[in-house]
């Protein structure tokens, strides 16, 4: 298959799948233990590394910025560019890059196995639907999990980049937080919300759609939790630019 | 991907069914429930990619029979039963199971006909993140059955292939012969009326194997289940072809050696080659052939010349 055949392709099947996913969301049976414990797996098991994430990029924000802004006289509103970076782009965009690596490729590789483990045929022939048991829940974890896990990056974020501002530069916390609150809209709030739901859904299909289709062994489910990863992460990147642009277009 | 594509919409032609129930009727031991073979093939024909799988493969499983498949490795026999759970569809021609087309079944439809099917893959295919209690209890766990009673099955079950120590253990700490029957007892489990053993017994010690044997026939000849049974070994053939199940006096079953008897024994076998059905008929059919190839298989000489 030529290249843009194969993308036009996966593109179709990933949106299949998303329907099919969505679909049986609303049938029984549902499965809402296995969604919870995906949420706990995706959303708590995810908190540590989205935190130290969140924290060290504010922290270098203000590392970078602060003597620039100090040249203009600006040093006051260190604060407001952290946060308005953090909320409206990084925060999103960073927690979607780490979740699709930790998430994505956990998720591609145990589906993976299962495919040529052939367990996934055996749980289509004991009558369950893998599309209800195991993406439905995993996609809804991610759509759930990913804007509170964006929140928690972004308030750690600034609280890393206020402790550097005030730590090495000698910045007043309140002049700090103040130029911070200053900095974010509701709107920022808002879209910076969005966002993550839909990298939550890219993230989510994609890496299920890897792992459905493995083929090929172990070499296989390698190949897989690579591109799932991989696919994911650009698709977000990509993805953010147009949603950018669309939250543009609708809160501003 | 998974194969959830229904195929192209059918075309309509006169219905076969109704000539085959006519024919049925003309039967003087006519019995409405028999009338309908558990499984039927009709014409089937599949492909992967240039590779021709099976060939215009057509035969029934009548109600409580057994079949038995023969054929060698990669003939087509996991394919052919992958077929009759319909985990893939056939490029050409018609499956029925219990008279019902499943050939253009939605996924979603496919589910209830695969409730009364259970399967034993050639590799197991326990879930490896399940211990095996789990594992047995699939199915009525999916089906929400109160937990009492799955238990209570789950050890029967366990009881039956002799496995009640395992109840706890993981899939990972099971023997390769112990991991094939618990995807026995978790394939029997509910009761199915249609089982598929894919080649159940390879890899087993004798005895072993002459368990499993055991319990195919028990479940033709007392619960009057319908089975596809894959096997390459010969051994396989002969309890399935010559021993039978009864219930005695006491209310035990026990298998029985047809011997010099004539008796009816509910099994046929089946030879694929090269994805033809190149024999069908009873065992004593099969061991006169004259077919140079069955002659080979049969004695294991099978390099062609
Ligand atoms: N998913 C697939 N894609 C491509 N070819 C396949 C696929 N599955 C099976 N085949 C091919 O179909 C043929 C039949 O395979 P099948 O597994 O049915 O053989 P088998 O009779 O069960 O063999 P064995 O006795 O070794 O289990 C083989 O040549 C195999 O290479
Ligand atoms: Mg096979």
């Amino acid at each position: 298959m030529n290249p843009i055949k194969k993308f036009l392709f996966e593109l179709q099947e990933t949106s299949f799948l998303i329907f099919y996913a969505f679909v049986r969301l609303f049938r029984k049976p549902r499965y809402i233990a296995e969604s919870i414990r995906q949420m706990d797996e995706i959303g708590v098991g995810s908190l540590p590394i989205i935190l130290l994430t969140g924290f060290f990029t504010g922290a270098v924000l203000t590392l970078q910025s602060f003597d620039t802004l100090a040249s203009y006289g600006g040093q006051n509103e260190t604060g407001r560019l952290v946060a308005y970076t953090l909320v409206r782009e990084l925060g999103p965009v960073l927690t979607a890059l780490m979740v699709a690596g930790r998430i994505g490729s956990a998720i591609s590789a145990e589906l993976g196995a299962m495919v040529v483990s052939q367990q996934i045929d055996a749980m289509r022939a004991l009558g369950t639907d893998p599309y209800r048991k195991l993406v439905a829940p995993r996609v809804i974890a991610l759509i759930l999990m990913l804007p509170l896990l964006t929140v928690a990056a972004d308030l750690f974020g600034i609280i890393g980049g206020g402790v550097v501002a005030n730590g090495l530069f000698g910045l007043d916390y309140n002049v700090f937080i103040t130029s911070a609150r200053n900095g974010i809209a509701t709107e920022d709030i808002i879209g910076g919300v969005i966002k993550p739901l839909f990298f939550g859904l890219i993230v989510g299909s994609v890496s299920c759609y890897k792992g459905l289709s493995t083929k090929g062994g172990t070499v296989g489910v390698g190949r897989s939790t690579t591109s799932a990863v991989v696919v994911s992460s650009i698709v977000v990147i990509i993805a953010d630019f147009f949603l950018a642009r669309a939250l543009q277009h609708l809160l501003d | 991907m998974l194969n959830l594509f229904k195929r192209k919409s059918k075309d309509t032609e006169s219905s076969p069914r109704e000539v085959h129930i006519a024919k049925d009727f003309l039967d003087p031991f006519f019995e409405a429930s028999r009338a309908l073979p558990a499984i039927e093939f009709r014409n089937v024909y599949l492909a992967f990619d240039d590779k021709v799988v099976l060939d215009n493969v057509s035969f029934k499983v009548r109600q409580g029979e057994t079949k038995i498949i023969l054929g060698r490795s990669g003939s087509g026999k996991s394919t052919l039963i992958r077929l009759v759970l319909g985990l893939l569809k056939p490029d050409q021609g018609e499956i029925l199971i219990d008279g019902e087309d499943i050939t253009y079944l939605t996924e979603a439809e496919m589910m209830d006909v695969r409730e009364k099917i259970g399967m034993v893959f050639q590799e197991g295919a326990l879930f490896d993140s399940l211990p095996v209690y789990d594992n047995v209890a699939y199915r009525l766990h999916e089906n929400k059955l109160p937990e009492d009673m799955v238990e209570d099955q789950v050890r029967q079950m366990l009881a039956f292939v002799d496995l009640e120590d395992a109840i706890d253990k993981m899939p990972a700490e099971l023997s390769g012969g112990m991991r094939r029957r618990v995807g026995i007892a978790r394939a029997l489990v509910g009761d199915p009326r249609i089982v598929l053993f894919d080649e159940p017994t390879a890899g087993l010690d004798p005895p072993t194997a002459r368990t499993i044997c055991e319990l195919a026939i028990k479940l033709r000849d007392i619960r009057d289940a319908s089975s596809i049974f894959v096997t390459h070994e010969m051994k396989n053939l002969e309890y399935l072809c010559s021993e039978y199940a009864i219930v005695d006096d006491e209310g035990n079953v026990v298998l029985e050696d047809e011997g010099e008897r004539m008796c009816i024994i509910n099994t046929e076998v089946i030879m694929l080659h090269e994805g033809k059905i190149i024999f069908s008929g009873k065992d004593e059919q099969l061991r006169a052939s004259e077919d140079k190839y069955i002659q080979r298989f049969l004695s294991g000489k099978i390099e062609v010349e």
